[in-house]
């Protein structure tokens, strides 16, 4: 099992596996590239209905093509046919989302199901034909490698390359549109004419990985490897080409698994890499991962509690809460009757001027960043200087005065 | 002299345009604009006078923003044409920089607040051009000047309110337009914000641009601006904020919503 995955992982698995192994990761790096932009612009579910679109068109194509005598599975005639009926399928949701009061959301759901509907209706139809029991359309749903020619990785790679192409040129505009597109209006761009755009790629992206990953699945290509690029970045640029990498890698690592043994799925599996890369990225990503935020929360709930903890011991208050008392006690600031150390007691102190110091410090310097800055947590020297510090120690005096006034 | 220019309207009324507000850097003619059959807007004219520093004001609903949206194309126009230095809005763009509401745009977006202010170049960028240090240099100028150059790096979902509205101010100031369009630039921002755009905005006006604000504080009004358009669906008045800021137009533009014992409070110069 192992070796199978292996030498599918270089290449080493023959004709088809290469070719399949090959295609797979131009057209997740295409997917994962421009699915960023729509997974930006929120759009992500748009994709769902470009895809369930394209049915309808692969079976009219099949049964034109049958019809005036060829060969009925030519690819690039299905391709054809699937992009004109997904084109549609678009329109329709535009159409609906503009003229009626219907949102996106429900122009989406009507979309995708009738135009998939009526597709499964046409291949019913198709397999009573004479010649459409060996037509192999469902392939189209999941995807099917087996039978994968030369020219059909050679179409995918050209689109991919395309779509990315288009991606760079684009990626200034379709990131306004996605953050900002009222500016991007005022600026004199064409909010509606990039969108298309992006619709676009996302459409010949779709159609275009139809023979690997098959129309229910790859809205997973577009929409996961952008989901886990987020978790990674925080600037858009670097989201889109980690989408792209992450995509690239779940198509070749998801490809070589499935050539490693007879009658393992591409698409699926591709799809179940993806997911992977996802879930890691989920945990561990260092600054929106889950266990990153765990961390954080933790280590500033810790915080917190020293701080409470150092400034009742300051005013000798006594201390109930039981976290409180163990990170005392930790940090070698409490003794284990509740008394405080002599290290605990210095370093309460010291808490209490910085405390008095702040409230001096937000007296001072109102409505500016200085107060902002105040989270009960950042010792005051992280934030003044020296000479500024000095300037409140000299207002304290007083402060203490107007307490002991109270 | 150029002769008048006589426009006809659709109502038959003519409006004379004088030849001298050819050149304003915002004439707005006979603008309506509705959401659907019920009209935001209804038949403004009005003319905003170069280096002016003018407010838009009004009740809510009553018509600011869209007033802002409608002459830059972001709503679409029932009726009625918008000039930039007598030329048709759509042909000056390059010559506008338009300050949304912070509220309108997602602030998880991934970005950093530099990325944010280097939109205000994309449009001299293209699609291909390179980033050039000059360039760079001018946006962390721009930056500089609303205070938030040492927030560069940050991402723009840890700023404040007031931060973000530095940012998006930023933005606009990249452009380095001649008309400048803020919606709202005063919501729910600090008093240090406040002061930052004000100060920003006037060094704006002193150097020949042309500032229009939608401005919801009338307590300030005066303060702050020197022409004062006041709208209510229809405009109900333009002009100097020395003769337009009177309690006769504040009651026409907010009717029974204004007791008249806050329009005694303000400082109105007209009175």
């Amino acid at each position: 099992m192992l070796d199978g995955i292996l030498s599918a992982f270089f290449l080493q698995s023959g004709y088809n596996a290469t070719l399949v192994t090959i295609g797979a990761c131009l057209l997740g790096i295409a997917a994962g590239t421009s699915g960023t932009f729509l997974f930006l612009r929120k759009r992500a579910l748009i994709s769902d209905a470009v895809a369930h679109a394209t049915l309808p068109g692969v079976a009219i194509a099949f049964i034109i093509m049958v019809f005036f005598g060829g060969d009925g599975r030519n690819l690039v005639g299905l391709l054809l046919g699937s992009a004109i009926s997904s084109l549609i399928g678009l329109l329709a949701v535009g159409w609906i989302t503009k003229y009626t009061r219907l949102a996106e959301d429900a122009a989406i759901g009507a979309v995708l199901s009738v135009f998939f509907g009526a597709g499964i209706v046409l291949l019913t139809v198709i397999q009573s034909m004479s010649s459409g029991r060996q037509a192999g359309l469902e392939g189209f749903l999941l995807g099917s490698t087996a039978g994968m020619l030369f020219q059909d990785a050679v179409t995918i790679a050209i689109g991919g390359v395309i779509a990315v192409l288009a991606v760079f040129t684009l990626r200034r505009p379709m990131t306004l549109a996605a953050f900002d597109p009222e500016y991007a209006t005022s600026t004199g761009q064409n909010v509606y004419r990039t969108d298309l755009a992006t619709m676009g790629l996302v459409m010949a992206v779709t159609v275009i990985g139809l023979k690997i990953v098959g129309l229910i699945l790859i809205v997973a290509m577009l929409i996961i490897p952008a989901v886990t690029a987020r978790f990674w970045s925080e600037r858009a640029e670097h989201v889109v080409i980690l989408a792209g990498l992450f995509g690239g890698a779940a198509g070749y690592i998801g490809s070589a698994i499935s050539a490693s043994a007879p009658d393992l799925p591409t698409g699926p599996i591709i799809v179940l890499v993806s997911f992977a890369l996802f879930c890691v990225s989920l945990f561990f990503a260092p600054e929106r991962g889950i266990f990153s935020a765990l961390l954080r929360h933790r280590r500033f709930q810790l915080l917190v509690h020293r701080r409470q903890g150092l400034l009742a011991i300051a005013h000798g208050e006594r201390i109930y809460d039981p976290l409180t008392l163990s990170t005392l006690r930790k940090a070698g600031f409490l003794r284990a009757d509740g008394v405080a150390t002599d290290s605990g007691a210095a370093q309460a102190s010291k808490t209490l001027r910085d405390e008095r110091r702040w409230k001096v410090a937000r007296g001072i310097y109102q409505d500016d960043a200085v107060s902002n800055l105040y989270d009960g947590l950042t010792p005051i020297e992280a934030v003044l200087t020296r000479d500024q510090i000095a300037e409140i120690d000299r207002h304290i005096p007083v402060a203490k005065q107007v307490d002991g006034d109270r | 002299m150029q002769p008048a220019i006589t426009l006809a309207t659709e109502y038959g009324k003519a409006v004379e345009i004088a030849a001298s507000d050819d050149q304003s850097p915002l004439a707005i003619r006979e603008l309506t604009v509705s959401y659907g059959e019920k009209p935001a807007l209804f038949s403004v004219d009005t003319v905003i006078p170069a280096q002016s520093m003018t407010a838009i004001v009004g009740p809510n609903g009553a018509g600011k923003s869209t007033l802002l949206k409608a002459a830059l194309g972001i709503v679409p126009r029932l009726s009625g044409n918008v000039q930039v230095f007598g030329e048709p809005v759509e042909e000056m763009q390059d010559k506008i920089a338009y300050v949304p509401q912070r509220a309108s745009v997602d602030w998880d977006f991934p970005a950093r607040v530099l990325d944010v202010v280097m939109m205000g170049l994309y449009p001299q960028l293209g699609l291909l051009g390179f980033i050039k240090p000059s360039q760079k240099k001018h946006v962390m100028e721009c930056l500089e000047r609303v205070g938030m150059a040492e927030f560069a790096e940050r991402q723009i979902g840890q700023l404040s309110g007031g931060q973000q509205q530095r940012v998006f101010l930023a933005r606009a100031l990249a452009q380095n337009a001649d008309l400048y369009l803020l919606d709202e630039p005063f919501a729910g921002v600090d008093a240090a914000t406040e002061k930052a755009i004000i100060a920003v905005l006037q060094s704006l006006k002193e150097n020949g641009r042309t500032v229009v604000c939608v401005h919801h504080d009338l307590a300030t009004v005066a303060d702050y601006f020197d022409h004062l358009l006041l709208v209510n669906i229809r405009k109900i008045a333009d002009g100097p904020i020395s003769e337009v800021f009177t309690s006769e137009n504040l009651q026409a533009t907010y009717g029974g919503r204004l007791a008249s014992t806050h329009i005694d409070q303000l400082k109105l110069p007209a009175s």
